[in-house]
């Protein structure tokens, strides 16, 4: 991963702009309504699998569990070949060396949680090391939160040198950015947010921890997706899109395809700029795939659980 | 690597609606032959293909049409509101049940994308006749102190561009009030409107109380100039009205005219930009800019122009062109060849004129009547693309310095049918909408429709109102209650 250099803070005022809740939330309803269909549909369907972050984030979380979820994120579909390998398997930090060994040379990233998930609410220096702790046990990518109480309170300054900084302890790691936009109230300040964290250097913003309701909507995923379109075209850089929380649906999965795809284009329908972070909706993806391909449902049991 | 995600066709499927091989003028509660026994073929602009012949009313067939409506109104002006309002109901329901058949029809006739009929028009429709259903034993709320009596016989032309909904905006207040009417639908889209005719046998409306009469021109021409029609409403060209307002000058008869437009949309440099674009492409390409309202003129801040002009390009490159059927269609197809040749001669003359086009690229199918979205920069006012109405999807771009700038050059036109204010600023929407002269003035939204909202023209856009309570007014006569 190349080093990302954060821009000034004051590009974030340079690019600016509103976003008028109204005409935002009609334009997420209008894409959410793309029918997609046969050969369309089974490329998204692969392609969700591919952008797939599996997720498990829970406190009884164990080594054994994590063991288990590799091996699904490896092969999701044991007995079927063409179906590929998910994006990345995503745990709290103590259960990253665990990930690390079981995903070794698969091509599946370690994905870790960072920064006082999912509050962030922990001395910055707590979280720094949080972050080089986690990246140094072989996380490939870190998940981190911003802090939202110093966002809505105005301090724009401090949330961008938190992820500059989160940035630099990672290290070599790809650096998520979470707005947990479900806090921010506004799709004014969802926008902001967004620049905030790309001028920082995030590698990819992501729309929420998942345990705040509400979670991703698309609405908010537009917004970022505008946001990272404009910031682009001023900054140069491409950032990547994290959609996570409440999307369990191979149909949800697509929806959020569609607004990419025709908000920023082509280029981000890949893992490398585009997640979806979802513990449940792997089953669904296979069970669709089968479904376009022999035309009837399979029972759910010939999914495995994890 | 990323890969290229093109969608595969969703096309709607037409079999839930059957189309006659040909139809008969629907004339006191009965489809019957023309007197005249002259036809015309009606096609899909899509395709080109013929989907039925329409009877072409004569001077006999229209006299048998009023005066089916003139004996009905005798009853049907007579009878008590609330059972006027039961048949309403009936009406809107049946649409709603039958919607995706009229969607389909819709599409199939008119070239509009199926995800604005089955969106758009098909609920409106339904929403115009549930809403006059409401007023139908109310109107003495609608006007205190007054009593309000039906005028008569409405005769009624519509045009191509909304087919079933310009059906719903005329019939629903004529009938809520108490009025008969004889409707003409326009040549080229007769398809719902005589499907319509077959809902008022399914909801048992007495005979007579809606006549379909089907035709070019000279039918329309003929209605409206009919010596027992007591009430004229016209939508369409500017050209057209003013033909009727002659025909009937001198005479009795009410008159409601709309006509063309030629909207300005407004951009100040504090909008939000991906919600004006979108109400930009919402604007002049929604229904192929067949739209009189359409926001064709596109005033933008100096400051913003470069931007906004960018995105708007890239938004364009997203646009959907093709099969009107196909659920994922964003533009459809031209609506005739007359009009589709009218669109090329007027974006012609924009380029003589030393304006600069930018068109989508896009693939245009074949066969079938189309045109790519459009957009001229570098137009001034004295252009003919920025004064004539074009009703395509063709937009001329402006820009200005001051909101007194925005002002100036937006009222600067023959119309004033609808203007659009993109700002964040409220306190400036309010300043603008006191000066646009646009009967319809949106903000941070476009070509949005209600059936409580009332519609129609300053100048030659037309007068007298469709929609809300300023809409009945058209169909009735108020005297001072006793």
């Amino acid at each position: 991963m190349a080093t990302v250099e954060a821009l000034p803070l004051e590009i974030v005022d340079r690019i600016g702009g509103a976003v008028d809740q109204v005409g935002a939330e009609e334009r997420a309803a209008s894409l959410s309504r793309r029918s997609i269909k046969k050969d369309s549909k089974l490329w998204a369907l692969d392609l969700a699998i591919r952008c797939c972050d599996l997720t498990t984030l829970e406190g009884s979380d164990s080594p054994g569990k994590v063991r288990q979820l590799a091996s699904k994120a490896i092969r999701p579909a044991p007995g079927d070949p063409s179906i590929p390998h998910v994006a990345a398997l995503c745990v709290y930090p103590n259960l990253v060396p665990t990930a690390a060994e079981a995903l070794r040379g698969s091509g599946v990233k370690v994905a870790s949680v960072a920064t006082g998930f999912p509050s962030g609410q922990m001395p910055l220096e707590l979280r720094l090391e949080e972050i080089e702790r986690a990246s140094d046990a072989g996380a490939d990518e870190i998940d981190i939160v911003i802090s939202r109480g110093l966002f809505l309170a105005g301090d724009e300054r401090s949330v961008f040198d938190e992820v500059a900084s989160s940035k630099k302890a990672a290290g070599e790691a790809h650096v998520k950015a979470i707005l947990e936009t479900g806090e921010l109230g506004s799709y004014d300040r969802i926008r902001r947010a967004a620049l905030v964290a790309m001028a920082a250097g995030a590698d990819t913003i992501k729309t929420s921890t998942g345990k705040v309701s509400p979670a991703s909507t698309l609405p908010a995923a537009l917004v970022m997706t505008e946001a990272i379109r404009d910031f682009e075209e001023y900054g140069g850089r491409a950032v990547g899109l994290k959609v996570a929380g409440g999307i369990r649906t191979a149909k949800d999965a697509i929806r959020y395809l569609v607004i990419v795809h025709e908000t920023l284009g082509d280029d981000w329908l890949t893992p490398d700029r585009f997640r979806i972070g979802a513990s449940s909706l792997l089953n669904d993806l296979l069970m669709q795939i089968d479904f376009q391909r022999n035309g009837f449902y399979s029972d759910p049991d010939r999914y495995t659980l994890d | 690597m990323a890969g290229r995600w093109s969608y595969s066709p969703a096309p709607e499927s037409t079999e839930i609606a059957s189309v006659r091989d040909t139809y008969g003028l629907f004339i006191g509660g009965e489809f019957v032959e023309p007197l005249s026994g002259d036809y015309l073929k009606t096609i899909n602009p899509a395709t080109e293909e013929v989907l039925s012949a329409i009877p072409i009313a004569g001077d006999q067939d229209i006299d048998r049409a009023v005066a089916a409506a003139r004996k009905a109104f005798a009853k049907w002006s007579r009878l008590d509101p609330s059972q006027r309002a039961k048949y309403l109901f009936r009406i809107a329901r049946v649409i709603q049940e039958r919607s995706r058949e009229l969607a389909v029809l819709e599409s199939m006739n008119g070239g509009k994308p199926i995800k604005e009929s089955r969106d758009v028009d098909v609920p409106l429709v339904a929403a115009h006749f549930f809403y006059h259903a409401g007023w139908a034993d109310k109107l003495e709320y609608a006007f205190p102190g007054h009593e309000a009596k039906p005028l008569g016989v409405a005769g009624q032309v519509i045009p191509w561009n909304f087919p079933l909904l310009m059906l719903a905006w005329k019939i629903a207040p004529a009938l809520a009030t108490g009025n008969t009417v004889v409707l003409k639908p326009a040549e080229t889209t007769p398809l719902t409107a005589l499907t319509f005719a077959e809902i008022c046998l399914q909801a048992d409306l007495p005979p007579g109380v809606v006549n379909i009469v089907t035709g070019a021109g000279p039918t329309g021409a003929a209605l409206v100039r009919h010596p027992d029609v007591d009430k004229v409403a016209f939508t369409g060209s500017t050209e057209v009205g003013k033909e009727i307002q002659k025909a009937i000058a001198g005479t009795s008869k009410k008159l409601t005219l709309e006509l063309g437009g030629k909207a300005a949309n407004v951009i100040f440099d504090d909008a939000p930009l991906d919600q004006a674009v979108e109400g930009i492409v919402n604007g002049i390409f929604f229904n192929q800019g067949h739209v009189c309202c359409a926001g064709s003129r596109l005033l933008v801040q100096e400051s913003i122009a470069t931007r906004l002009i960018d995105k708007l390009k890239r938004r364009l490159s997203t646009l959907r062109l093709g099969d009107p059927l196909d659920k994922n269609t964003d533009i459809g197809a031209i609506n005739s060849r007359d009009q589709l040749e009218k669109i090329r001669r007027l974006v012609g003359i924009g380029v003589e004129e030393g304006a600069e086009l930018y068109q989508a690229e896009c693939d245009i199918p074949e066969r079938g009547f189309w045109f790519p979205p459009t957009v001229f920069t570098g137009v001034s006012q004295s252009h003919r693309i920025a004064q004539e109405e074009i009703f395509g999807p063709v937009l001329s771009v402006m820009t200005f310095r001051t909101p007194e700038e925005a002002v100036e050059k937006a009222n600067n036109t023959p119309y004033g049918l609808s203007a659009g204010v993109w700002t964040e600023k409220g306190s400036r929407i309010l300043w603008m909408a006191d000066r646009l002269r646009a009967g319809v003035v949106w903000a941070n939204t476009f070509n949005r429709f209600d059936p409580g909202s009332p519609f129609g023209g300053y100048k030659e856009s037309g007068f007298g109102r469709e929609g809300g309570r300023h809409g009945l007014e058209s169909y009735v006569s108020l005297e001072p209650s006793r």
